[in-house]
């Protein structure tokens, strides 16, 4: 058990160096960026080392650390990784080192950004692995701290109203996830996930939970209902859920290229995780009630964030609602798993539904940070302007540029051998299995990204050369490393899923095991 | 045998892998690339070919070979399998791809050797015939899905490789999106299958989606009224061919990919893409027909009435195009419509024949139309266009053959044998008479627009702007293809005629035996000869209404106007589909969108911006009632306090002298009070 603190090695090493260049590294910018990029490799190779470290194939946690915290409150620390949190722990590096190379030279106090980067990624590290609330909920929201401060000193001349409006929803979600826990806390008095999954498995987590309540006539059914949907906005926010979108798209285009892509790639994943995580195993039986309800907004999200970024015309707000609309098709596979039972969808089904979610997961984090990163180094190239009218035929200017955006696009819009297709095509087998009306009404929302994704392309790339001023010359080294690195990853992931899956696939089933099916 | 069949990935891999290292190479790699993408697909010929030949030999036995791709659930369901199959079927589509590909890729090099973007072009090209490859060799849906996607992103490059052209991006745009309307039906049918039956390989030594025992099992599911769940999911693969075949309704993408490059549209309408439909339709033939013994299955109904439909919708548009692409566009669409039908009523040997017998004389017309349109400065209006025959005499007779395959001229040309196996099947059809009227009067719109085309190309004298001097004919990398592709529309047709039915016992598992009192039987002849005079019939309207027009060296009017009233309009809008969709679909999504983002804006980030001026008011509220009543009355108190501080501070403020003062004073006082008091 007290073997080597991974774990928390993992999560100090980019926190106390993000604190550290914070602190001193004003006017060094050169080695403040050598650091993050340094610490990062350093974090990449030491998740990658994880594999062979422990036995991630077993599907229950690994490399546990556990310690008293206030033993009062039910606090620990403890840490765990199992394939989910693996995935998602690869899926923050990478994301966060393909931002610190899309930051190229960021404007003002260069170390400040450095430095909020690793300490956002300190913060996604804690959130990945912790497995209790409170020590959970901490990293859950340093996380946000740094986000705020890096989209509200490097965004467009917006970035105040929207960094406040992105904080504040996020920190509406939070708190009422919070009270939710209190709740949850006060009938059970028990704060570990894996302790309060196998409360929720034995049918005992919700009649406990109810006893408090006694008193004020309000029935199990009711509490439990009630703790869901408080639980599910702090991660509907993130993900997000509509009608909980509101601050995403603003946020989204007025936050400097790095920002959106850290945004877009890791940030919304933290809703996801949270609700496979933490929302299925507990919420398992009040889920059942009223999955219907819930896998509806999902399917309102996939529609109308496409349709929506159908009408777009800033290129980065395209973007924002297209990645909506991918993480809406995870919201449709983990609701339709309310639907899971004796009667309805084999667990092969159940299997592989959610292994679709985290393939999706890790899969829209790549595509859409290379996305968010071409789209940042277009509208550089372009004076700063962004919108879809002031591109066209840039595919002769710029050949290599246009090969490396068209197929993350393609990815994006699921072409069976790039990574996108395996994501969509386990959820929509799974979902078929336990839902088939859902599956039905997800689909125009994959023609919808098709077209709108296609009409950018067309704008960008096809047609006569729009003569904007600009020379336009074509990706330097560094871009091409970068995205062309993401793209053997896609191609890579889209012909060999096994990669992914051999971790998530044990962690799947060890979950599905522990749910009260 | 089982060796070869492991072997037997490299024939779509080579291509890829071809279509990988061209996309990388620098664009001034010219001989690189076409070199790489003709070596490669020529080497995936000659594995095809003996692939082919390994069939023959065993017999039409299946052979499979597959691998563990990926797990995702538990058990054998939650494996996933790609795996191929070398049996009639494949073998003989493999040949025909990889055999036409390579003829058409040997010509785009005559024809591209001026574009600037030659390498990229081989490369997509390559991903093309890769694509197709791996798709009619999938021994996996899910395997054969993915090439079918390919095949759709391909097509999409392709179409649109001159992007410098609006018009080219639209219908690249269109291409894919028209058809992935179909290919998303087609993917909700496919997880449909593997999510009920637990596998998603055609054949898998019994266990397979295509096998008896799955088969019995998704008959015994009856999903609507009396629809089983086999018939069903075919429906469901069939709106996927339906896409990808251009058949009605879906039919709007094809004729718009015309331009793309002409060595393209020749591997689109032969080779590729439109034949992909048909051959999952082929491919899944045991599913579409699986039910109760002598009833028609409604989906092969649904197959029939579309089929027919098609081919006649589609020639009827043909009749008045004057694009000589489009012409062929249309043709295409209609002879895809026959293929369907032949598959829907005669089964997979009879609409199988006819889509090789196609992709031949398919491709040299497309091909043939490249020539043309290379040698006459990019004109590809037939009205311009006249008396080709002088200059370019290869062209004119490989043309010819073409168009005599295509109308079904009777005995020498392939086209009569396998339309004569299509009319017949459909003539025998037991459900209803209609597809088979439908197929004569596609017969003799066909022979009408081939002779209408032809004349007015190849035969009179030169109209336009095209003067005699600049035509030439073109240079032999792209006459000997169509040569080639010429001999092969004559024999093609003679290894499927009723004497010798060689094709047909190949992909049923049978020995052909040659009788030749086959060919003379009274129901062979009493159709053909009804067959052969709409054909007839129709040639000879052609040329009546177009000889003399031809021969006059200046632009006529088309004799078509003089149809009764709205007709030809009619004909030339295309019956207005195009303009439907306009005016329907497009609008619709454009509103959504409108809506949606509207949502967006004004509903969503309203309520967000109301509930930000709600805490702003509230704190506003908050700070004045601070300010004017807990401030104020508490600021007053304070002010109090302060005065009488401030006054009794001056009781205190350290002056001794003050002090001194205070006390001396404080003592006369007191002495003066006591000196009162004692003397009283």
């Amino acid at each position: 058990m007290h073997s080597f603190p991974w774990l928390t090695l993992l999560i100090l090493m980019p926190l106390l160096s993000g604190l550290g260049v914070m602190l001193w590294g004003a006017g060094r910018s050169r080695w403040t960026r050598r650091i993050a990029q340094g610490v990062c490799g350093l974090s990449g190779w030491t998740i990658l080392a994880l594999t062979k470290e422990v036995d991630l194939r077993s599907g229950s946690l690994q490399a546990v650390e556990r310690h008293a915290w206030i033993p009062s409150l039910g606090v620990e620390y403890y840490l765990g990784l199992d394939g989910l949190g693996w995935v998602l722990l690869l899926l923050t590096v990478v994301v966060a080192s393909m931002a610190l190379g899309a930051a190229g030279e960021v404007g003002e106090r260069p170390h400040l950004f450095d430095g909020l980067v690793l300490c956002l990624m300190a913060g996604l590290f804690g959130t990945f692995t912790a497995q209790n609330f409170v020590h959970w909920f901490l990293f859950w929201e340093l996380s946000l701290i740094p986000a705020f401060f890096l989209v509200r000193l490097w965004g467009g001349h917006r970035r105040r109203v929207v960094s406040l409006q992105f904080f504040l929803f996020t920190l509406a979600g939070s708190i009422a996830m919070l009270l939710g826990f209190l709740i949850q806390y006060a009938g059970t008095g028990q704060m570990n996930f894996p302790e309060l999954a196998q409360l929720a498995q034995q049918g005992r987590l919700w009649p406990q939970v109810a006893e408090v309540w006694k008193g004020w006539g309000w029935t199990e059914r009711e509490v439990a209902l009630g703790v869901l949907l408080a639980v599910l906005a702090g991660f509907a926010v993130k993900v997000p859920m509509m009608p909980l979108h509101a601050w995403l798209p603003s946020t989204y285009a007025e936050a400097s290229t790095p920002v959106s892509m850290l945004l877009t790639g890791v940030m919304s994943k933290m809703g996801v995780y949270g609700l496979v995580r933490i929302f299925l195993p507990l919420f398992q039986e009040p889920l059942r009630w009223v999955w219907p309800w819930l896998a509806g907004l999902a399917l309102w999200t996939v529609i109308a964030s496409a349709c929506a970024a159908l009408a777009q015309r800033d290129l980065k707000r395209i973007l924002a609602y297209s990645s909506v609309n991918h993480l809406g098709y995870c919201l449709l596979a983990v609701f339709a798993l309310g639907a899971a039972g004796p009667v309805s969808g084999s667990i092969v089904h159940q299997a592989a539904a959610l292994n679709g979610v985290i393939l999706q997961m890790f899969n829209h984090g790549l595509t859409a940070a290379t996305l968010f990163w071409c789209v940042g180094w277009l509208e550089k190239g372009n004076g700063g302007f962004r919108e879809l009218d002031q591109f066209g035929g840039l595919r002769a200017a710029v050949p290599i540029f246009c090969g490396l955006m068209g197929m993350a696009t393609f990815a994006s819009l699921g072409l069976p051998g790039l990574n996108g297709f395996i994501g969509e095509f386990l959820i929509f087998l799974g979902v078929f299995g336990l839902a088939p009306w859902a599956a039905w009404l997800a689909l125009p929302g994959l023609l919808v990204t098709a077209v709108f994704l296609l009409t950018m392309v067309q704008r960008v790339f096809y047609g006569p050369m729009k003569t904007t001023g600009q020379r336009w010359m074509d990706v330097d080294w560094r871009e091409r490393t970068g995205l062309g690195a993401a793209v053997i990853v896609m191609v890579l992931l889209g012909l060999w899923p096994q990669l992914l899956l051999q971790f998530t696939h044990p962690f799947v089933m060890h979950l599905l095991a522990g749910l009260r099916l | 045998m089982e060796t070869w069949v492991q072997w037997m990935w490299l024939i779509p891999v080579l291509p890829m892998v071809a279509a990988g290292v061209s996309g990388l190479l620098p664009r001034t790699a010219r001989g690189w690339s076409a070199g790489l993408s003709i070596g490669s697909l020529a080497l995936s010929f000659v594995l095809s070919v003996i692939s082919f030949a390994a069939v023959w030999q065993s017999g039409g036995e299946r052979h499979l070979y597959g691998f563990r791709w990926f797990q995702f659930g538990p058990g054998a369901f939650g494996t996933l399998w790609l795996s191929w199959v070398l049996d009639p079927l494949s073998a003989s589509m493999l040949v025909m791809v990889s055999g036409v590909g390579l003829l058409i890729f040997i010509y785009s090099l005559g024809y591209m050797a001026h574009d600037a973007n030659f390498t990229r072009f081989f490369c997509f090209l390559s991903l093309f015939a890769g694509a197709m490859l791996g798709l009619v060799m999938s021994n996996s849906l899910v395997g054969l899905f993915m090439c079918w996607e390919l095949v759709g992103l391909a097509s999409y490059l392709l179409i649109g490789f001159w992007f410098q052209k609006p018009a080219a991006a639209a219908a690249a745009k269109k291409a894919f999106i028209t058809t992935r309307v179909g290919d998303l039906v087609f993917f909700l049918g496919l997880v449909w299958l593997f999510g009920n039956s637990g596998t998603q390989l055609f054949y898998d030594n019994g266990s397979g989606c295509l096998e008896a025992a799955t088969l019995n099992a998704l008959v015994q599911q009856k999903v609507w009224w009396d629809w089983s769940l086999s018939q069903v999911i075919g429906l469901l693969l069939f709106a996927g061919a339906v896409g990808k075949s251009g058949q009605l309704p879906l039919h709007v993408w094809l004729p718009d990919a015309m331009e793309g490059p002409t060595p393209v549209s020749a591997l689109i309408h032969a080779a590729t893409m439109v034949a992909a439909g048909v051959f999952l339709m082929a491919r899944v033939y045991p599913l579409l027909v699986a039910g109760p013994e002598g009833v028609v299955q409604p989906v092969l109904m649904v197959m029939a009435w579309v089929g027919g439909l098609t081919a006649v919708f589609a020639a009827a548009v043909a009749v008045a195009q004057d694009d000589i692409k489009r012409i062929l566009a249309y043709s295409t669409i209609s002879q895809l419509g026959y293929m369907m039908l032949g598959l829907a009523t005669g089964g997979v040997a009879v609409g199988v024949f006819h889509l090789l017998t196609h992709a031949c004389f398919k491709a040299l017309l497309f091909l043939g139309a490249g020539s043309v349109i290379h040698a006459c400065s990019e004109e590809q209006n037939i009205w311009r266009l006249g008396g080709l025959r002088r200059w370019m005499p290869v062209t004119y007779v490989t043309y010819g053959v073409g168009m005599l395959a295509l109308t079904g001229f009777p005995v020498l040309f392939s086209g009569f044998w396998s339309k004569e196996a299509i009319l017949h099947a459909t003539h025998a059809w037991p459900v209803s008479a209609g597809p088979f009227w439908l197929g004569l009067a596609g017969v003799f719109l066909t022979a009408f627009y081939m002779t209408r085309q032809m004349v007015l190309v190849f035969g009179g004298t030169p109209r336009g702007n095209v003067t005699s001097g600049s035509i030439h004919e073109s240079p032999p990398v792209m006459t000997v293809p169509l040569i080639v592709l010429a001999s092969l529309s004559v024999v093609t047709g003679f290894v499927g005629t009723p004497a010798w039915p060689w094709l047909q016992g190949f992909l049923e598992g049978q020995q052909a035996i040659l009788d030749w009192s086959r060919l003379f039987g009274a129901d062979v002849w009493g159709l053909a000869a009804i067959s052969c005079a709409a054909v007839f019939l129709g040639m000879g309207v052609g040329l009546v209404l177009y000889r003399r027009i031809a021969a006059e060296g200046v632009i006529q009017r088309d004799p078509l106007e003089q149809l009764p009233a709205g007709l030809c309009p009619a004909l030339r809008k295309k019956f207005w589909v195009d303009e439907a969709y306009q005016h329907s679909v497009v609008p619709a999504l454009a509103w959504l969108a409108y809506w949606c983002d509207r949502m967006d804006r004004w509903v969503w980030a309203g309520l967000m911006r109301l509930a930000a001026c709600v805490t702003l008011v509230v704190a506003r509220l908050s700070q004045n009632v601070d300010e004017a009543v807990v401030n104020a009355g508490f600021d007053r108190a304070c002010e109090g306090l302060r005065l009488q501080g401030g006054r009794l501070s001056l009781w205190q403020n350290g002056q001794v002298q003050r002090y001194l003062a205070f006390v001396g004073a404080a003592m006369a006082i007191l002495v003066s009070l006591w000196w009162w008091g004692g003397n009283r």
